[in-house]
């Protein structure tokens, strides 16, 4: 599903974000990709994502190769692997509802569909009574909900959560890493970037990918 | 229809910005379409001094009447001559007396008619230069009863090259104030792009293709360089209507012309949109 092979990343001012990385994640896998900030957890994702290109090495996700794929055919990664992140980024001033028809409706869906998808997507992640309630309503652990009904729009393989819990009290982090569970169990993969061990421990059966100023330091498969 | 709604929507969300868009976009066309009107003018003005481009070859009296009249038929035949018309000795006489009335006591004292007989060389629409013409007085020059060719080699000289000065010029200047429009649109698409920016990134984000998040931006950029190419021609005519009134008489544009400058605005607005995309798009 996911495969890194030997993967470095290099910015210009910055230097080495990620230094000759390689695992992979297979489909329905649920991993947490830990490390402290600045680590390379955010660039592993945003590289999954084709959002960034590796400088050396190559990305492979669902069959598409960051050496092969073109500017144009990225959207098609897009709609395969879906990315919620710790500040949400939802459209202000609008509702729930809104927010994840918008996603609908720019993902070419038939606009008699788009509510009732809404609708049904918001239900899925324990939304529906709140579906009328714009962003500013609703509280951190509903706003990420509503992120993560947008991100599901598209039926993704693929789900990369980066720090999707850093906003929220214990309570609402509890909500969304059981919802993650539920849509892990319906056979979709979950890859969650995370410095906080406190949820990693909550689930020891989860595979850790650890990284540490680019490097691949911890491989819980591999750790046995 | 996505992006007929969305590029409505963008004039509703933000009228003065895309109306200023458009007038800012008006005024640059406007100036393109003050340098066409008076290139145009000029271009009358001189197409019609060229209709007054001719070859006169002055003949020998003793020439004889069928080797000018073979003159005549060889000379007509050529494809940069429209006509050529014999002018006896009498005509010119009569000609001068018509033309040159302070001439009168002089004209009217000859014991001789001193004026020689000629051949106007009419030119034919294309071959007005210096080049065909200068041809065409050396082909009349050959024939061994012409005694000599005139045709203001010097006038001809300037009026070409004052028609290719002001061609160059206009062309250089509208085509400044032309791009000076399409940076209006760039700028104006670019602004509407940031204040869109959340929106673009959550495209981007659950995989809207490319052509979708753009069709509305190349729409609405289409449309300012529409609405201001509009409102340029508009513009252009209150001006040629005063300076028709007040100043003097000129020729309006042709219809072709301003059809093809009101889309011209359209086009450059929509290049100037897909230019600002590509950038910002990169960007995102």
């Amino acid at each position: 599903m996911i495969q890194f092979e030997k993967v470095t990343k290099e910015y210009p001012r910055r230097g080495e974000a990620l230094s000759n990385v390689s695992f992979q994640v297979q489909k329905g896998e649920f991993v947490f990709l830990t490390g402290h900030s600045g680590s390379g957890k955010s660039t592993t994702l945003r590289l999954v994502h084709f959002g960034e290109r590796p400088t050396l090495g190559e990305v492979r996700v669902s069959g598409f190769s960051s050496d092969k794929t073109a500017d144009r055919d990225i959207w098609k990664i897009r709609r395969r692997v879906a990315h919620v992140f710790q500040d949400f980024r939802l459209l202000p001033g609008r509702s729930a509802t809104e927010n994840v028809a918008f996603a609908l409706e720019v993902t070419d869906t038939p606009r008699k569909e788009i509510r009732p998808r809404a609708q049904r997507l918001l239900s899925q992640v324990g939304l529906a009574h709140k579906s009328g309630a714009t962003v500013e309503e609703l509280s951190g652990g509903e706003q990420q909900r509503v992120a993560i009904a947008r991100a599901l729009v598209t039926n993704p393989l693929v789900l990369l959560a980066d720090e999707p819990t850093g906003n929220l009290d214990e309570r609402a982090t509890r909500g969304i890493m059981d919802l993650f569970r539920e849509l892990n169990a319906s056979g979709m993969a979950v890859l969650m970037a995370t410095h906080d061990l406190e949820v990693v421990r909550r689930f020891p059966s989860l595979r850790v990918l650890e990284l540490d100023q680019g490097r691949l330091v911890y491989d819980s498969l591999k750790a046995g | 229809m996505y992006a007929l709604r969305e590029a409505l929507a963008a004039v509703r969300r933000a009228p003065v910005l895309v109306g200023l868009s458009a007038g800012m976009v008006a005024l640059a066309l406007f100036v393109v379409g003050l340098f066409t009107l008076a290139a145009y003018n000029l271009h009358v003005a001189l197409a019609t001094l060229e209709e007054r481009v001719e070859v006169v070859a002055y003949i020998r009296d003793e020439a004889s009447s069928p080797e000018v009249e073979v003159a005549i038929q060889e000379l007509t035949r050529l494809g940069e001559v429209e006509r050529v018309q014999y002018v006896s000795k009498d005509q010119a006489l009569e000609q001068a007396r018509r033309e040159l009335p302070e001439f009168q006591e002089i004209f009217t004292g000859l014991n001789m008619n001193p004026l020689p007989a000629s051949l106007e060389i009419k030119l034919s629409s294309g071959f007005r230069g210096p080049e065909a013409v200068s041809r065409v007085a050396g082909m009349a020059e050959a024939y061994p009863f012409v005694e000599d060719v005139r045709f203001g080699q010097d006038w001809v000289d300037r009026l070409f090259l004052l028609r290719r000065l002001a061609g160059i010029t206009s062309g250089v200047l509208g085509l400044s104030f032309a791009v000076v429009a399409a940076l209006i649109i760039a700028t104006a698409i670019r602004i509407a792009l940031f204040a869109r920016r959340e929106e673009i990134h959550i495209m981007r984000l659950v995989g809207a293709r490319d052509g979708f998040i753009r069709r509305p931006f190349l729409l609405e950029g289409a449309a300012t360089g529409l609405v201001g190419g509009a409102l340029a021609v508009g513009f252009t005519w209150g001006a040629y209507w005063v300076g028709y009134r007040w100043v003097f008489a000129m020729e309006w544009l042709p219809t072709l012309w301003v059809m093809g400058g009101i889309l011209m605005g359209a086009v450059f607005g929509l290049l100037a949109s897909a230019l600002a995309l590509r950038r910002y798009l990169r960007e995102v």
